[in-house]
């Protein structure tokens, strides 16, 4: 009863952190600074790391998928399986695993330490809503950069998985041959909906962090104890709002 | 502390604080137990009390950081739990360990306030942030980031952030504590200065006996949470309290019995 209660307080808290933030929407204009340095620290310092784990995923799907559909004559059809496979599930779900080891616990340790060394108490003093400086701009910012992360993801994966086809001798699909089936069974929607799911991942995923953080109390283990639940409960969201998302969108 | 630049709107108006029958509980523990204080407007009044008996608590709930148990606090006709209050109300607070905000520089700790509230252009922030820098002889920490400083400085530079706040109340946690001798007398002259200057309402929560007697108005001792004695510091000079004799003019007795334990383990 007690751990429900914990439960949907915190489920209870994060929504009026969500409420309170939204009040200060408006303000995004004035804070374009502070928008662009979260762009700078979820999507450019991402990047890398996206680019280099997407193109793996994508090379041993195909290399897996090769390996298997080789048995049926199906192998024409690889593309097409990584093709929807990044788009639908792989690229917005593991960038969102990134954003949450990343990104979300660095956003974690950031607010809580605010909280423990009273600069929120300070903010708070100061008249300036830690919503409007600290959570606003960093939800902006996620919702820019998760589907941009999310396509770059889905490219990678794709020449990765092509480039694994060509070169790999039981396989042999040309690339040419790859991306025809690719484009052929792909849909706009199916890179729509894996983008919706990348925003709606993202967005979770930060405010989760930021609520975790701001109520952070206690001293410095603590903040250590917030990070990790933070990315533990991101974690568990994305795959518990990925299932929902998807039934909804089938 | 002359000012050539034009003042804060906010300046001139000044609050009392009353606090009525205010407790706190932190769990089963009581921190505060049925306050009651009267600060009025224009007012310097200094709480002290030994380390744990509540002051800190209590400035959070006049800063309307805390929310109380029972009772309540008001700035002027205001509730100071109300976040709207700080809408009203100018209020600022020197943290005890100084709060600076470590990922902007002591410059940018400063401006944070007028930036965000818009309330002078760019000069104009400038001219009050190094005001407020050379009244505090940190010029040359201007640059600096808070984990380049030390504990005195970060204490001088929490101070300064608050001046360039331009309060109507102005609520100092500790002000003295880590700083040298000769820098809490110029602390002590900067809230003298401020409260003549600018009427502002000054709470100064702490252990420096010379800082409350020197420029107190009127002092309140606290112990277990709860308020012991209020008075004129002329009051407190030869209390008739031994609990609050002893805290304001402790004796240093080195025979005391407590000491031949230890003396006993040594041996």
């Amino acid at each position: 009863m007690k751990y429900l209660s914990a439960v949907l307080g915190h489920i209870g808290g994060t929504v009026l952190l969500l409420v309170r933030s939204l009040k200060y929407v408006g303000t995004l204009p004035h804070q374009f600074p502070r928008f662009i340095e979260q762009c700078y620290l979820i999507g450019y310092t991402t990047l890398p790391i996206v680019t280099i784990l997407s193109f793996f995923i994508g090379s041993v799907l195909a290399l897996q998928s090769g390996y298997s559909m080789e048995n049926f004559g199906a192998k024409q059809f690889i593309g097409t399986l990584v093709g929807l496979s990044m788009a639908r599930e792989l690229g917005p779900m593991m960038v969102a695993i990134l954003v949450a080891g990343r990104v979300g616990s660095a956003i974690t340790a950031e607010l809580a330490s605010m909280q423990v060394y009273q600069e929120i108490d300070a903010l708070e003093t100061m008249n300036i809503p830690p919503e409007r400086m600290l959570v606003m701009p960093r939800l902006a910012a996620i919702l820019c950069m998760m589907p941009v992360l999310a396509i770059i993801a889905n490219l990678c994966g794709w020449y990765g998985g092509a480039l694994v086809c060509q070169y790999t001798h039981f396989i042999s699909v040309d690339s040419q041959a790859y991306f025809a089936a690719l484009k052929r069974f792909m849909e706009p929607k199916d890179i729509i909906d894996g983008l919706i799911k990348a925003e709606v991942f993202g967005f979770v995923i930060v405010l989760v962090c930021c609520y975790t953080g701001l109520s952070t109390r206690g001293g410095p283990r603590e903040i250590g104890a917030s990070v990790t639940k933070a990315v533990v409960s991101s974690l568990i969201l994305i795959l518990v709002l990925d299932y929902f998302v998807t039934k909804i969108q089938l | 502390m002359s000012s050539t630049y034009t003042a804060s709107p906010f300046v001139g108006k000044t609050f009392g604080v009353t606090v009525s029958h205010l407790t706190k509980q932190f769990g089963r523990s009581t921190v505060l137990k049925d306050i009651n204080l009267e600060v009025r407007p224009g007012e310097i009044f200094a709480i002290m009390g030994p380390s744990g008996s509540g002051k800190s608590v209590l400035l959070k709930h006049i800063a309307g950081l805390e929310t109380a148990t029972s009772g309540e606090v008001r700035i002027g006709e205001y509730d100071a739990a109300d976040p709207a209050t700080r809408d009203k109300v100018h209020l600022a607070l020197v943290f005890q360990a100084g709060a600076l905000f470590n990922s902007l520089s002591v410059y940018d700790n400063l401006a944070l306030y007028p930036r965000e509230h818009r309330l002078y252009d760019e000069a104009g922030i400038r001219e009050r942030v190094m005001h407020a820098l050379s009244i505090l002889s940190l010029e040359k920490a201007v640059k600096k980031f808070p984990s380049e400083l030390s504990g005195g400085m970060k204490k001088r530079v929490a101070i300064a952030r608050a001046l360039v706040m331009e309060p109507q109340l102005l609520l100092y946690d500790e002000p003295t504590s880590e700083l040298d001798p000769v820098m809490s007398a110029t602390i002590s002259e900067i809230i003298a200065t401020l409260r003549e200057q600018t009427a502002v309402t000054s709470i100064v929560v702490t252990h420096d006996r010379s800082l409350a007697m020197s420029i107190a108005d009127r002092m309140a001792f606290i112990m277990e949470g709860k308020i012991r004695a209020t008075g004129t510091p002329a009051d407190f000079k030869q209390p008739s309290d031994p609990v609050i004799a002893n805290f304001l003019h402790p004796v240093v007795d080195l025979k005391n019995p407590r000491f031949k334990q230890l003396e006993h383990n040594y041996e």
